[in-house]
């Protein structure tokens, strides 16, 4: 127990500098109304929302959302379109950031170099309307860019979006190819910063390029990377919901309803707050666990992770 | 010698990829560019492959001409700048007293803040907020949610724990100087470079967001750019009258062709902003997010 003498040295302390609770106040304030007000909210999962009595007067109802959408028919699609969207994102989005800074960091021309990376991480300040605009352009049947290619060649056009089993690759690399130059930058980073006497020493011993690359420089990217997968996996269960529902066709639906979409369009247009926000909630504790449980492979398996 | 040769190869293998993928990156680009200013019969043809056919400008005429886009336009330049401001004033504020080895209660703090990016009420309770405090379909529904992010607190007070000297802080703590006036004064003034990386993350997260206005705001008057877009682009909502003359309405070919040479000039219209502070964008962003990174 601390003494009164010391409480009150802490309490002198804090009056000194009271200034600087005035600086974060209105922050505080902001996160109490827009981030703590809707975990208020949450219980809404647990009740049947009532207008007039507000959420503190509805009555409980138990697990009976959870049930209700757990029984339900597109329970499983949603998932399996969920999982299989943000997985295949993450094994095709993880990796091509770090192959792209080390092979870049490998070109020798220093002007070269700033070039590619001056256009890499452009497409990553255009909006996701224009990204998903820009998809409806290029790929429609008759006036698109990539069906003249398709014709030349000889085939029908096709229809990609809203053809249900294109939806995930038409995401996932438009995804690649808007993001992987800005999602490299961190690498990049740390690469510039190794040590040029590593490298030096290792060309002495007689080391090729790819010994170089594979001995120094992906060691180097380890840590970083793991922090990296261990944030992403945090966020299986959340496919964005503006690209999806931007891309969304209502021929492509079989494959491109993902939890959050659906939480949408039944929760706001179809005014289900109760059921939805059930689901909501539900995404976020698997996201948690999944956080949680990949934090823990991490630490295990090396010796970075978040906490 | 051997090993010179097979660098030479890896050299040679290695940038012809690392071009490959600039190509795939660029290409798209250039092509939008191309066709806004090609003859939309030659581009939906398939005949501009790379650089324009046709050179005119009537893409941009028409945007011009189209009244929405204006409306979404002074809309988003408004929405940004305001809440670029606010952000800018949450955020450089409550970085300060984190940076402070004297501030009291840091970790509570810290705690509190590192919650809400793992918990969050999900869409439904924070509408239910957004809608309970009488701001759903104002303007300010598109300015304060989200105008916060843990992040950029935590890479502000990196910056300030790290590029402003303690010492300086001390002598001016001895002068008497305030807590206000020392802020104003002294670390303002040397946070620039850091103002400048956030001041333009805030600002394109706001002029690329539409998923708030499309949430919260119905009136149309208060459409950002995002939303106008959303029509022409995704749900091909077009209104051909304010387009075209009466000559061109009659045949339906004209209209697809105008309908998608307005796509093309658009995109450009409304992503030029943002490719004109690119170079700034670049040089800051980079700069901002490895502060984060590495140091923090």
């Amino acid at each position: 127990m601390k003494s009164a003498v010391e409480r009150k040295k802490t309490l002198r302390k804090m009056l000194s500098t009271y200034q600087l609770y005035l600086f974060i106040l209105p922050t505080v304030v902001y996160y109490l109304i827009f981030h703590y007000a809707p975990l208020y909210g949450i219980q809404l999962a647990f009740k049947d929302f009532v207008a007039v009595d507000g959420i503190w007067g509805s009555p409980w109802v138990g697990f009976k959302h959870f049930k209700l959408f757990f029984s339900s028919h597109y329970f499983w699609e949603l998932i399996r379109n969920t999982l299989g969207i943000s997985v295949y994102a993450l094994i095709a989005g993880f990796p091509i950031p770090i192959i792209f800074a080390l092979m870049l960091n490998e070109v020798s021309t220093r002007r070269y170099k700033k070039l590619v990376q001056t256009v890499a991480y452009a497409p990553h300040f255009i909006s996701t309307v224009v990204m998903v605009g820009m998809l409806y352009i290029f790929l429609h049947p008759n006036y698109g860019i990539v069906n003249s290619i398709v014709k030349f060649l000889g085939h029908q056009a096709i229809d990609f979006l809203n053809r249900p089993e294109y939806f995930k690759h038409l995401y996932v690399w438009s995804g690649i190819w808007q993001n992987t130059g800005w999602n490299s930058v961190i690498y990049f980073a740390v690469l510039s910063n190794i040590d040029a006497e590593q490298h030096e020493a290792a060309i002495i011993d007689g080391a090729t390029r790819l010994q170089r690359i594979w001995y120094i420089n992906i060691p180097v990217l380890l840590p970083t990377a793991v922090i990296m997968l261990i944030l992403s996996a945090g966020g299986i269960m959340s496919v964005g919901f503006e690209k999806v529902y931007l891309m969304q066709t209502s021929l492509n639906l079989s494959s491109s309803e993902v939890i959050s979409t659906y939480v949408y369009k039944v929760g706001l247009q179809g005014a289900r707050y109760s059921f939805t926000t059930a689901i909501g909630l539900f995404e976020s504790v698997i996201n948690f666990i999944l956080l949680v449980i990949v934090n823990v492979i991490a630490r295990r398996l090396s010796t970075t992770s978040l906490w | 010698m051997k090993r010179s040769r097979d660098d030479i190869i890896f050299e040679t293998i290695n940038t012809t990829l690392v071009t490959i993928f600039f190509i795939l990156v660029l290409y798209p680009l250039v092509f939008v560019l191309s066709a806004s200013i090609s003859d939309p019969t030659l581009v939906s043809q398939g005949k501009v492959v790379l650089l324009p056919k046709g050179i005119n400008f009537d893409g941009y005429r028409r945007v011009l001409e189209y009244p929405d886009i204006w409306l979404g336009y002074r809309n988003t330049i408004f929405y940004a700048i305001i809440g670029t401001i606010l952000s800018l004033m949450l955020t450089l504020t409550a970085a300060y007293p984190l940076s402070r080895k004297d501030f009291i209660g840091k970790n509570i703090f810290v705690i509190f803040f590192t919650i809400t990016m793992f918990f969050s009420g999900g869409l439904i309770p924070t509408y239910m907020v957004i809608k309970s405090l009488g701001i759903r379909n104002t303007i300010w529904a598109q300015i304060i949610p989200g105008a916060v992010s843990f992040m950029n607190i935590v890479v502000v007070r990196t910056f300030y724990q790290t590029s402003i000297p303690d010492s300086l802080q001390e002598a001016a703590a001895i002068d008497g100087c305030s807590i206000f006036r020392l802020f104003l004064t002294i670390i303002l003034p040397l946070a620039k470079p850091i103002i400048a990386v956030m001041g333009l993350f805030y600002g394109v997260a706001q002029w690329n967001s539409y998923f708030k206005a499309l949430i919260y705001i119905s009136d149309r008057k208060l459409f950002p750019l995002q939303l106008i877009l959303r029509e022409i682009l995704i749900i091909n909502q077009i209104d051909m009258n304010m387009l075209m003359t009466e000559g061109e309405l009659e045949v339906i070919h004209k209209r697809v062709e105008i309908a998608t040479l307005l796509k093309y000039a658009v995109i450009v219209v409304s992503t030029l902003p943002v490719i004109a502070a690119y170079p700034f964008l670049q040089k800051y962003f980079v700069k901002g997010i490895m502060v984060g990174a590495i140091k923090g």
